[in-house]
């Protein structure tokens, strides 16, 4: 339905009772389904809010970062939304937190190869 | 450890999945690495979990079945390492929903991680519960959640409050616990934790009255200081976006005003400035800038009314509404129903610029322009406004077709100001978009026409043009052919011309030459055909002339594969070669359509079948070959009048029975004379149709002594199914009537009469014979009256096949029960009786009167006597 959409048009398509927001970026198309109520334009924000993090993050994002990392997007996703609403509305304090946490995956990823290696050199 | 056991890494899996070129491919290619996953959890492999639940995750994406990984997802969160609760807590809210049972099994490793001392864990719970708690998760953690409300961190802050936002929402009942905790975020100053507070308290605002009370007095002030905190504040690396400084935070904070200045005049008075201060201030030419004038305005239509405001806001709406940006457009619609509500003058100052956007390229924004023109439309503007949208409606897509059609025939419908004009609107719309018209749309018309006597003329010429150029549109061809049939004449003598009109030469054969296109046309459906064949009935009667070239048209559809064709074609076909006489009767001008009625029955929505007689066909009466029952029901006009059997004949083999003139002796009572045609038909009809009562009255009058046998056999065929009965020496033809009348059984016994009494009553009295009728009634029914008929012999010979006759006026309704016995004793040493049941819907003010026939044998004479009972009770 989005897909058939012309490049002028409105970013904003009536589905089942809902509202679909959707934004393209080159090939990639972000959609948030919203109620009727709520600001479309403030979720256009949203998404490039999304988008730009991603951005900095991987630093000039493409599609192919999000295929093959589409873990660590859902973890952006988590620290910007919940439950569907806005969570923080600062880039550089999720970029801080994010980075926290992977910090923390790297250090428990060096804790189990060293313990590994332990074990592989007992059991050898 | 078998560095290979795991099979492929993820981004491995990912690159193979990309590559397959075929569907097929790429299901192989998940079908072995959803084995392999599956191996892995059966052997409770430690080690690579966590990567295989990313590979589950893929596949999922991708729209696989993986159920088979949740319990993969519990194990990962129970696991120490922030890792593997990290993809754990991922899986759970991916691959789950709350309606999953598996679900419960996580919330004591959630509230274990509620209270850990790692805050990204704490963090980690929170954002997993938030997403997909259900209400029974709810319930368990909710003091967790509201005890990390005030923790340290203001990262875990925001993130249990929003998550409290769920709890709420799952289980209302809690909500009282947050109110307090809610309101000392309001004066935080980190903008996500201030972010997150206010939506908290928005969603407890909505959810609970008692909360709303208290952030309104409590709060209102401090957020109107914060709201002008953000909208002055100098410029802010951090939260700017396009030049304004944290719009996220302006649109909460003006979402959270208007839920606290709604219905309450205080709380709007302390807004006002600040509202007017964003209104004036905020650049638009950006979309963060609109974004938070769009809210502001949404908030001005909101809270209590503010004159200057208002206007501030109609002013802004006006400026999106010409804006060249689509989506500022589609906003501004959205916008303006609401204030249509409010304001509906300035409203309607922008009437021009909608009716533009109806016509835009953009699908979005035509759907809320019409919607909003509908909501527009008043009396004085709908001429113009249905102009504009009919034109619009020849070059519509077809998608958009089928709405615009509805709208415009509603608003027709709803606001038209004289009946010619509406019709004029429904005959431009149908030839366009005849396709796209519901049913009940056109039925109105039909009723409208039928009342609008005078325009008769006028609709059915304008008919025949269009149909001419428009004949595959179906409503159109529907309503087009059913006119013709009715007010055919009108057609071909030009009658009642209006003064704008063209005359046109529409001969007879014209006429019939469009119908019958239409009925050969095969892109038209069943119901259209079979109206043009009724409509081909009618012209057949009117147009003399062409009657033997319909009459060959019928013939060709008598072979007709569809049933519905075929039996119709059949019966018109009999109608007009037998009953010639009655043909012109049957398919005279239907009865005006009751307005009322018509719009009460669709009100009620109850299919208004005599209404939409003209089509609706499928009732014909069981395959006796008789006309159909829908000129009948025409003919009887909306209230179904009860007819009972009138008494005299019209009907070939009923002419015989009664005879038309009556014997002086019986004096013509009031109303049963004067049945001209039209009602002859009815005891054809009724002659064959079900009604229980008069086919017993019927068969009295099919009495004994004439052998008229067609209708015997006929009746036998209607009748009881019960054989013979012994009866001891019965000649043939009251046989036949007692066998129906045994069939049909005593209907209805009399009742106990409890009812009020009447005086019994010596009905007729002649030299030979003297009948006496006993009445009941029954309390709470006083319309039916139970008669018990005494019959006496008075002479000195005894009488047999004795038969009872009776025939009352159309008002009333006449049921008989079988006679005791058909031999009368001589000299009052015995008595037959019979059972009567009369029905009076005029009870009150007319009396019953009835006309008796009786005949019987006497030393092998056939004897008749008749009368009339004038003297019944009055208030029977």
């Amino acid at each position: 339905m989005i897909l058939s959409r012309g490049p002028k048009l409105c970013n904003f398509v009536e589905w089942r009772g809902y509202k679909v927001v959707y934004k393209r970026y080159a090939s990639l198309y972000f959609c948030m389904c919203i109620d009727q109520d709520d600001n479309e334009l403030e979720v256009l924000e949203i998404i490039h809010h999304f988008v730009e993090i991603l951005d900095r993050y991987f630093g000039s994002v493409c599609e192919l970062d999000l295929i093959f990392n589409f873990h660590k997007a859902y973890y952006i996703l988590d620290e910007i939304l919940i439950a569907g609403e806005l969570q923080e509305s600062s880039k550089k304090t999720v970029a801080r937190l994010i980075a926290a946490q992977d910090s923390l995956v790297e250090q428990a990823k060096e804790q189990a190869s060293t313990i590994s290696n332990m074990i592989a050199q007992a059991t050898k | 450890m078998n560095p290979f056991s795991s099979g492929t890494r993820l981004r491995d899996m990912i690159r193979a999945i990309r590559a397959c070129k075929t569907a097929a491919e790429e299901r192989a290619v998940v079908r072995k690495e959803c084995a392999a996953i599956r191996a892995a959890i059966s052997e409770n492999d430690q080690d690579y979990r966590h990567r295989n639940l990313a590979k589950l995750m893929f596949i999922h994406m991708l729209g696989y079945p993986t159920h088979f990984g949740q319990m993969e997802c519990l194990k990962l969160i129970a696991s120490p390492g922030f890792p593997e609760k990290r993809i754990g807590y991922l899986g759970l809210m991916l691959l789950l929903d709350e309606r999953q049972e598996v679900l419960m099994l996580v919330t004591n490793s959630i509230k274990q991680d509620l209270s850990h001392t790692n805050q990204y864990i704490v963090g980690l719970a929170l954002c997993a519960l938030g997403n997909i708690c259900s209400a029974e998760m709810a319930r368990d953690l909710a003091p967790e959640v509201e005890r990390l409300l005030q923790f340290r961190d203001p990262n875990i802050r925001k993130k249990a409050a929003l998550c409290s936002i769920r709890i709420v929402k799952k289980v209302p009942d809690l909500a009282e616990n947050f109110i307090n905790p809610a309101a000392s975020l309001l004066k935080e100053k980190h903008h996500g934790v201030l972010l997150t507070g206010i939506q908290l308290c928005t969603d407890l605002c909505n959810i609970s009255a008692e909360a709303l009370e208290y952030f309104r007095k409590k709060c209102t002030d401090g957020l109107v200081k914060v709201l002008k905190d953000v909208a002055n504040s100098p410029y802010a690396p951090e939260y700017d976006v396009s030049g304004i400084a944290d719009p996220f935070l302006h649109i909460k904070l003006l979402k959270l005003l208007r839920v606290l200045g709604q219905g309450d005049a205080d709380a709007s008075d302390s807004m006002n400035d600040i509202l007017a201060q964003v209104a004036t201030k905020t650049e638009s030419n950006k979309n963060a800038g609109n974004a938070i004038l769009y809210e502001c305005v949404s908030t001005i239509m909101t809270i209590e009314e503010n004159g200057g405001l208002r206007v501030l806001a109609v002013n802004i709406l006006g400026r999106f509404l010409s804006s060249r940006d689509n989506n500022i457009r589609y906003v501004a619609l959205n916008m303006l129903m609401k204030a249509i509500a409010l304001d509906s003058q300035a409203v309607q100052r922008h009437r021009a610029t909608i009716l533009e956007c109806v016509k835009d390229s953009d699908a979005s924004i035509r759907k809320r322009a019409l919607e909003l023109v509908y909501l527009l439309v008043n009396e004085s503007n709908v001429k113009s406004l249905t102009k504009e949208l009919i034109d619009y409606l020849e070059i519509s897509d077809p998608e958009f077709k089928g709405d615009l059609t509805a709208k415009i025939c509603s608003i027709v419908e709803k606001f038209s100001p004289e009946k010619i004009w509406y019709i004029d609107q429904m005959l431009k719309v149908l030839p366009k978009a005849g396709n796209y018209v519901k049913d009940e749309v056109w039925h109105a018309l039909i009723v409208v026409i039928t009342n609008a006597s005078d325009l008769h003329g006028y609709i059915v010429r304008s008919l025949y043009r269009e149909l001419q150029t428009a004949g595959e549109q179906e409503t159109l061809v529907r309503v087009a052919v059913w006119c013709i049939g009715e007010y055919g004449e009108m057609l071909v003598g030009n009658a009642g011309m209006l003064n704008q009109e063209d005359p046109i030469t529409v001969t007879e054969s014209d006429a019939v030459d469009v119908i019958e296109t239409a009925i050969k046309c095969h892109s038209l459906d069943l119901a259209t055909r079979a109206m043009c064949l009724m409509a081909l009935l009618k012209l057949s009667s009117r147009f003399p002339s062409c009657s033997q070239r319909i009459n060959d048209t019928i013939i060709h559809y008598k072979e007709s594969l569809v049933l519905e064709l075929q039996q119709r074609a059949i019966e018109f076909n009999y109608i007009i070669e037998k009953h010639q006489n009655i043909r012109s009767a049957l398919v005279e001008r239907m009865p005006v359509l009751d307005e009322a009625t018509y719009s009460g029955r669709r009100a009620g929505s109850v299919p208004a079948a005599v209404s939409t007689s003209q089509g609706a066909p499928l009732n014909l009466p069981n395959g006796v070959a008789k006309p159909t029952a829908a000129p009948l029901v025409d003919l009887l006009d909306l209230s179904s009048d009860e007819v009972s059997a009138p008494s005299s004949s019209g009907g070939d083999f009923l002419h015989d029975l009664f005879g038309v003139d009556l014997p002086p002796a019986s004096s013509q009572p009031g109303g049963n004379h004067a049945q001209k045609s039209g009602t002859d038909v009815l005891l054809d009809l009724l002659s064959i149709g079900t009604p229980l009562a008069q086919s017993t009255s019927m068969a009295d009058m099919l009495s004994s002594g004439d052998e008229n046998k067609s209708p015997a056999d006929i009746l036998d065929k209607l009748g009881s199914p019960s054989g013979p009965p012994s009866q001891a020496s019965p000649p043939v033809g009251s046989s036949s009537m007692m066998d129906l009348l045994d069939g049909f059984g005593p209907v209805s016994s009399v009742p106990e009469n409890n009812g009020p009494t009447y005086p019994s009553l010596v009905a007729f009295e002649s030299s030979s014979l003297r009948v006496t009728f006993n009445f009941s009634k029954q309390p709470g029914n006083p319309q039916t009256t139970y008669v018990e008929a005494q019959f006496v012999n008075k002479s000195p010979n005894a009488y047999s096949n004795f038969v009872f006759q009776a025939a009352v006026p159309k008002f009333l309704q006449l049921h008989l029960d079988p006679a005791s016995s058909n031999t009368l004793p001589a000299s009052g040493n015995g008595s037959i009786t019979q059972k009567l049941r009369l029905k009076n819907s005029q009870h009150g003010k007319k009396s019953l009167v009835m006309r008796i026939r009786i005949g019987y044998k006497i030393n092998d004479k056939d004897v008749l006597e008749e009368g009339q009972v004038n003297n019944f009770p009055r208030d029977l």
